[in-house]
């Protein structure tokens, strides 16, 4: 099966044709070949499929909420030909078994390369250490762990995983969340003037900012890698900003980041209404927290994007909102996100679009056949992308089995329409 | 007046007014020897609590009787979230047997908001978390203008809320009420009691804060005593009760620092000792009683102006 995109502009460059044959790219320029499918692709920007590190597929145990093909399904839509799913089911993703099963439900859904994130710790009880080097091994290959949606607090074990990780290469993703200066399940909200207010229990920044800053002092002290995810701080950023160019002059250790779309573009105030569908964690910060968010991405202070895509079952949001489920979607609608916020800003152009969803996300995870240059030779992973369309998110036609969604009645511009997974397409707009 | 009486966000100073023109009728039929009016009859009313708290429960339901509703008491502590059941499923349900309004308690902030949106009768906020508490708010109101002189008689007074002003809905309703009917307020706690953010919401609204509470109440019109819980000392919001109340309590020593007749309010249930003295409870310009009997009046007159519908309005 070949096929033959007709003058797209890779990474926003002049309009060329890129000829696919056997899940490859074979040739880019003025193709004359003709091919199974042809795709008219002026206007359209061509992206290396995106790579999501941090994705809740909520198989298995929450199926009702998302499967891992309903997920891939939702990723495939979104531009995304690989996301790593986090490890926090029921049970958890803490063995080889766990792993493989999730990894051969990615396998047969066929949408997109599905990646197990391992836990860190058992049961994500942050204690001992999960099975991280026979979680490695696996086929599955896991090579990112993660408490998330638990923070590693005890500096012991966290210094311990970030020890052991080194003799096969992975890196530790950190929740960065100290518990006791913001409670699991209680704090809910920004701690600020608007949380005072609205009487709700806060989640102050420095909660986040001190275990960034211990997280890179142990990663300094083991030589080790580490990822912050979900960024979502001015302070955090300070932190990073230091703390890379430390790691640059040392060259024996690393930190990266990431942020989500949401964390780029909402802001506190959202929750004056206690709508549950913004209650996310960490939570939705005010303005100059995502300034400078959004600065520290374009200056790559902060390396990638990743959803932190956390489906939920309608009945888990209508509760009282400090008892609803934190957590929006998010891979449908991402790559509108950042078109929105960061290109249409001028803060990134398509080629740093395709930098942080795709190329920097698949180093940091380690993936091979992805995030890989748009060349001859490349396996023909890709994301076609019209960014002059602009549209109204609506909820319900999302292909994720919940109705979450952060972005409902917004008007964004940048717009996945076609996906393929070594060339094979896996959505069509 | 609007539809819900979720917060003091939702009547304005006038409506307040008219408020308590109709507690100030309801509070006369309070001592009569019959003690009902027809104006709720065949209404029902359910008081659903998910947070015990009798006081104001029992205020609710003989403002409801004496206004001739059929009122029915639900608990619902622990019986939702624990049984998977969501919020909203469980008021549908409750709310599906024909009632025309609903009074709630939640232990959430913002509860009754997220409530009000899913349903087609009045709610009126009984209490949500650490948010608002509107008709306690209303009745400190309506006592304190009574004790000042009538309509108008709060305008350019002082008024001191001392204690967890954090943890407080009561606090919280006060601010918004008192700024509406014309009092300036000075918000007095230690430091770790403050709501987050307070002093950029301070600017906003217009009110004071203060640490010190000596220097406070020599120049107060009146004085509001929060119940502060003893566990907030595990939480380390303070070392030790008895510091506490050296620094924070209306102590007897206290008293002698406000001006003559400067009258004493306290939401209840006290802890005295802690955050208010026997000496400052029972002062003869303590109004602490007067509270209790007007939130009975302040109720009936919500649920009159909410529930009583077109034709007796
Ligand atoms: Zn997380």
């Amino acid at each position: 099966m070949s096929l033959l995109i007709k003058g797209a502009s890779v990474l926003g460059a002049e309009p060329t044709d890129v000829y696919v044959d056997g899940g490859v790219i074979r040739e880019i320029g003025t193709v004359s070949a003709t091919a199974d499918e042809v795709v008219a692709a002026s206007g359209l920007v061509l992206l290396p499929g995106l790579v999501d590190l941090h994705t809740h597929l909520r198989q298995p145990g929450r199926e009702d909420a998302e499967t891992v093909a309903s997920g891939a399904a939702a990723a495939a839509a979104g531009g995304y030909t690989a996301v790593l799913a986090m490890a926090n089911t029921s049970p958890v993703t803490d063995t080889a078994e766990a792993a493989v099963s999730v990894w051969e439900l990615g396998r047969e859904a066929g949408l997109a390369d599905v990646f197990p994130v391992g836990a860190v710790t058992k049961g994500l009880a942050g204690e001992e250490l999960a099975e991280l080097a026979l979680m490695n091994r696996s086929r599955a290959g896991v090579t990112v762990f993660s408490d998330d949606g638990r923070c590693v607090s005890d500096p012991r074990v966290m210094r311990r995983a970030l020890e052991y990780v080194k003799a096969f290469g992975g890196v530790i993703s950190q929740h960065s969340q100290d518990p006791s200066l913001a409670p699991y399940g209680s704090a809910c909200c920004h701690e600020g003037e608007l949380s005072g207010r609205l009487g709700l229990p806060g989640w102050p920044g420095v909660a986040e900012e001190v275990i960034v800053a211990r997280d890179v002092m142990l990663a300094r002290h083991t030589g080790s890698r580490v990822h912050v995810a979900h960024a979502s701080t001015a302070g955090t950023v300070e932190v990073l900003r230091w703390a890379k160019a430390q790691a640059e002059k040392d060259g024996s250790w690393a930190v990266t980041a990431e942020v989500t779309p949401h964390h780029l573009l909402l802001t506190t105030d959202l929750l004056a209404g206690y709508d549950p569908t913004f209650k996310v964690n960490p939570p939705l910060r005010p303005a100059e927290d995502v300034e400078a968010l959004r600065a520290a991405l374009a200056d790559g202070t902060i390396d990638a994007v990743a959803t932190d895509h956390a489906p939920h079952a309608r009945q888990d949001k209508e509760h009282a909102f400090v008892d609803a489920a934190f957590g929006m979607l998010g891979l449908e609608e991402a790559l509108s996100v950042v078109s929105t916020v960061m290109v249409s800003s001028g803060l990134l152009d398509w080629a740093g679009v395709a930098r942080v969803m795709s190329t920097t996300p698949a180093r940091i995870a380690g993936l091979e056949g992805h995030g890989r240059p748009v060349a001859v030779g490349e396996p023909a992973n890709l994301a076609l992308v019209d960014p002059a369309a602009t549209y109204v998110v609506d909820r319900d036609r999302s292909l994720s089995l919940s109705r979450n969604n952060p972005w409902h009645d917004r008007k964004l511009t940048g717009r996945v329409v076609s996906t393929y997974l070594r060339g094979k397409q896996t959505y069509a707009g | 007046m609007t539809r819900h009486l979720l917060s003091i966000d939702d009547v304005s100073a006038e409506e307040i007014q008219q408020l308590f023109a109709t507690a100030a009728e309801m509070h006369d039929v309070q001592k009569r020897e019959v003690k009902k009016l027809p104006a709720l009859r065949g209404r029902t009313v359910i008081n659903l609590f998910f947070e015990d708290s009798t006081r104001t429960r029992s205020s609710f339901e003989i403002a409801g009787k004496w206004l001739s509703a059929d009122v029915i008491n639900l608990s619902a502590k622990g019986s939702s979230a624990s049984k998977g059941e969501s919020l909203r499923d469980t008021v549908l349900t409750v709310t599906a047997m024909g009632v025309d309004g609903l009074v709630m308690r939640h232990s959430a902030s913002g509860a009754a908001h997220q409530v009000a949106g899913w349903l087609d009768i009045p709610v009126i906020n009984a209490g949500d978390g650490m948010h608002e508490h509107p008709t306690q708010a209303l009745l400190d109101g309506y006592t304190l203008q009574r004790q000042l002189g009538g309509p108008g008689s709060l305008e350019g007074k002082r008024i001191a809320i001392v204690g967890d002003l954090t943890h407080s809905r009561v606090f919280r309703s006060n601010v918004k009420s008192l700024s509406k009917l014309g009092a300036s307020v000075v918000a007095v706690a230690p430091p770790t009691l403050m709501p987050s953010g307070v002093a950029e919401w301070a600017k906003a609204d217009g009110f004071a804060t203060s640490y010190t509470l000596d220097d406070v109440l020599p120049e107060v019109d009146a004085v509001m005593m929060l119940r502060v819980q003893r566990e907030r000392m595990s939480g380390g919001y303070f070392p030790t009760s008895r510091e506490y109340t050296v620094g924070y309590g209306l102590t007897r020593q206290r008293l002698a620092l406000l001006r003559e007749g400067v009258p004493i309010l306290h939401p209840g249930p006290m802890n005295r000792g802690l955050e208010i003295s026997p000496e400052a409870a029972d002062a003869a310009s303590s109004r602490i009683l007067d509270q209790v009997s007007a939130g009975v009046a302040i109720r009936m007159s919500v649920l009159y102006h909410l529930l009583a519908g077109e034709e007796s309005a």
